[in-house]
């Protein structure tokens, strides 16, 4: 799957993530919603920006007195306000970077997900050009270190007909045009971060932006709390006639400008533009990545019910008028290749994936070409021959979890998938129906962690009957089972299907499979 | 609603979070310059004097022309590049070279330099060259300073005056 340092770094992730579920709950460990999170931060700088623009006074000489006056004669409410925005920033630059590192981690940017990837790029140059515009606002000795700085490393291009940073040789050269003109573009490049950050999600289907709420209540309590004990302020005033000497930067803005003031411009634009190069051209670069195919709608079988358009994770299925002189309903599923990542979760959805159907091969309304429902079906009965026992169990799961090949026995056989999210809840009514099982435990990697997205979502509403396509009401609850593991959870799915197997084999035995007219028509 | 088991285990995250947030927006500190000295910015834009002699065109030459470009003189538009040298206490702190800026040769040559100096009694010599002449400078000045710790010392060059600038 990929290289043994980033299989050692995804097995660690998954460690901390499920160490730091236990320390503080599922729904609360923001690193399953790093990107959410960064929209959080976004939100709460926005607002808290929107009031300190109020009472900023925007020229040379009274900057830095207005920025002191909103910190200690507002302190109460003004200074909260600027220190919420200066660490809703920092927090924004900490999720923003955990979440390429995870993303690249769980190996999700090549593919049909270049786009989300390549458009975040941008991102990541429009958020630091906001913080650092937004430090030199504040026309401290920081601030005349960071435009000193950047002037100079801007200079070295030799693209502008003056020297920019002969601006700031002494303390008249410096005008409040210039400050109106900074307030401008540290109001008007966060606008055009918003309209990319949109751009960045375009492509995914239920883009979440919006963290739980348990996470959001308790972050902005610890912002606010972080704001009134450790409130931000300002260094002393810039001062063009004097040298900065010791700075307390922000490192998650600033720790470039190190590199520049010993290695000099060249190695700073080497580094900056090199690693933008880098990250802009990593989706093409998994060369030994196969791209599988795209799903397949089947026309005649296909009757625009729309669950695999709401169901795809990345928006590929969509509903389009059905061209003229072919039957069926009004409209028909279309796919859009380039955005499939053929996880199957439309499989799953689509109402005509039932095993009960006849006909030979089983069709559906949309399939995967190189692993179709009728091969799933064919497999389950292949991998289901020949166990003995009266605790029979198949394990279905997903091949970027656990791994399943592990499990296999006399007693318990195991169909991997591209994901769980592929399989139609009626397959669980047909192990049971044709008595290939006595129980059938389905394992999904953890929510947040499906190398798709959505599928142990999914996988868990159709089970529990809260999303179609429903698990029948009529399958015992009591030996089916729902475990998530990780990749790194082999050994305690191993744990969990061991349980499983002595509580099957205190059930009584089950009753002989009924018809499947029924099942057919649910 | 948080459950109860999870309490103890937030207030120990976010508390973390907070710490982490709060210490990397202001630590550690970072030394720029060396708070005891004094620092020394030389920043100039020059345009160094034009490349050749001018020369009168012959009548001939005129008549060929276009009516609106029959200029009696014809002179080229490139510059000379510009040699900057500074020595400070006798010691050579600063030699370049700078040709001069656009696409014909005909723009203004840039310097910038900055650098540490201790403080105290210092003597800078400044010269430029920006003739026809190889061989020698056309500017030289030199200034005796007493420099305070922290304070910036600029060198430029006065367009209007034609001379060194210190400031």
């Amino acid at each position: 799957m990929s290289n043994p340092i980033k299989s050692a770094l995804r097995a660690g992730l998954f460690r901390v993530e499920s160490g730091w579920d236990a320390l503080v709950g599922r729904e609360s460990n923001p690193m399953y919603c790093l990107g959410a999170m960064s929209w959080l931060f976004f939100w709460v700088v926005g607002a808290s920006g929107l009031y300190l623009f109020i009472p900023y006074d925007t020229s040379a000489a009274r900057a830095w007195d207005s920025i002191e006056y909103i910190s200690r004669e507002q302190w109460y409410w003004g200074g909260v306000i600027r220190s919420l925005h200066r660490y809703a920033s920092d927090a924004m630059v900490l999720t923003m970077m955990l979440h390429l590192v995870r993303e690249w981690l769980l190996d999700r940017y090549h593919g049909a997900r270049w786009f989300a990837w390549f458009t975040g790029v941008p991102l990541i140059w429009m958020v630091f050009s906001s913080g650092i515009t937004g430090y030199w606002l504040v026309w401290d000795e920081l601030a005349q270190y960071l435009a000193i700085g950047t002037a100079e490393w801007l200079d070295w291009l030799g693209i502008f007909g003056q020297s920019i940073a002969r601006n700031f040789l002494n303390p008249g050269a410096l005008t409040d045009r210039f400050f109106t003109l900074l307030i401008f573009i540290h109001i008007a490049v966060p606008l055009f971060l918003l309209f990319a950050m949109w751009i960045h999600i375009l492509r995914i289907n239920r883009a979440d932006t919006n963290p739980p709420r348990p996470l959001v209540i308790g972050t902005l309590i610890m912002l606010v709390g972080l704001s009134l004990i450790h409130p931000a302020m300002s260094h002393p005033p810039a001062d063009l006639g004097k040298a900065t000497a010791v700075l307390n930067p922000d490192w998650y803005y600033m720790a470039l400008y190190p590199l520049y003031d010993t290695k000099g411009p060249a190695v700073a634009w080497m580094v900056s533009i090199g690693a933008t190069l880098f990250l802009s051209v990593m989706p093409w670069m998994a060369f030994r990545r196969k791209r599988r195919a795209a799903a397949v709608v089947s026309p005649p079988n296909c009757n625009a019910c729309g669950n695999c358009a709401s169901d795809c994770p990345f928006g590929a299925v969509v509903l389009r008028p059905r061209p003229s002189g072919v039957a069926g309903a009004a409209q028909i599923a279309v796919v859009q290749p380039d955005l499939c990542t053929s996880c199957g979760m439309c499989v799953a959805s689509c109402n005509r994936t039932n095993p009960f159907l006849k006909g030979e091969p089983r069709e559906t309304g949309i399939d995967l070409p190189d692993f179709t429902f009728d091969l799933m079906v064919k497999r389950l009965s292949a991998r289901t021959h020949g166990l003995t026992g009266n605790n029979r169990v198949l394990v279905l799961g997903c091949e970027h979890g656990a791994v399943l090949d592990h499990l296999k026995g006399a007693s318990v056989g195991v169909l991997p998938l591209h994901c769980t999210g592929m399989m139609p809840p009626s397959l669980i009514d047909y192990v049971f129906n044709k008595d290939l099982a006595d129980g059938v435990l389905v394992t999904a990697c953890r929510p947040g962690e499906c190398f798709y997205r959505l599928g142990p979502e999914w996988t868990e509403k159709r089970m529990a009957g809260e999303r179609v396509p429903k698990l029948r009401g009529a399958v015992p609850r009591e030996r089916v089972r729902l475990f998530w593991a990780a990749s790194t959870e082999t050994k305690k799915l191993a744990t969990e299907l061991a349980e499983f197997r002595v509580a099957l084999a205190e059930l009584p035995p089950m009753a002989k499979p009924e018809s499947t007219k029924r099942r057919v028509a649910e | 609603m948080i459950k109860p088991q999870y309490i103890a285990g937030q207030v120990v995250a976010y508390s973390l979070f907070a710490v982490m947030i709060g210490y990397f927006a202001s630590s550690p500190p970072y030394t720029h310059h060396t708070p005891g000295n004094a620092l020394i910015k030389l920043s100039l834009t020059h345009a160094g004097q034009k490349m050749g002699e001018c020369r009168e065109r012959s009548a001939e030459e005129l008549a060929k022309m276009p009516p609106n470009m029959r200029t009696k003189t014809s002179c080229g538009r490139e510059r000379n590049a510009v040699t900057l040298e500074m020595d400070i206490d006798g010691a050579k702190a600063f030699a370049q070279t700078a040709k001069p800026a656009g696409l014909s040769g005909d723009g203004r040559s840039r310097f910038y330099s900055s650098r540490e100096i201790t403080p105290g009694r210092h003597v800078i010599q400044a010269r430029m060259r920006d003739g026809n002449d190889h061989n020698a400078f056309d500017q030289v000045a030199e200034v005796v300073v007493e420099l305070a710790p922290r304070q910036v010392f600029v060198i430029d060059f006065d367009e209007e005056d034609g001379k060194f600038e210190f400031k």
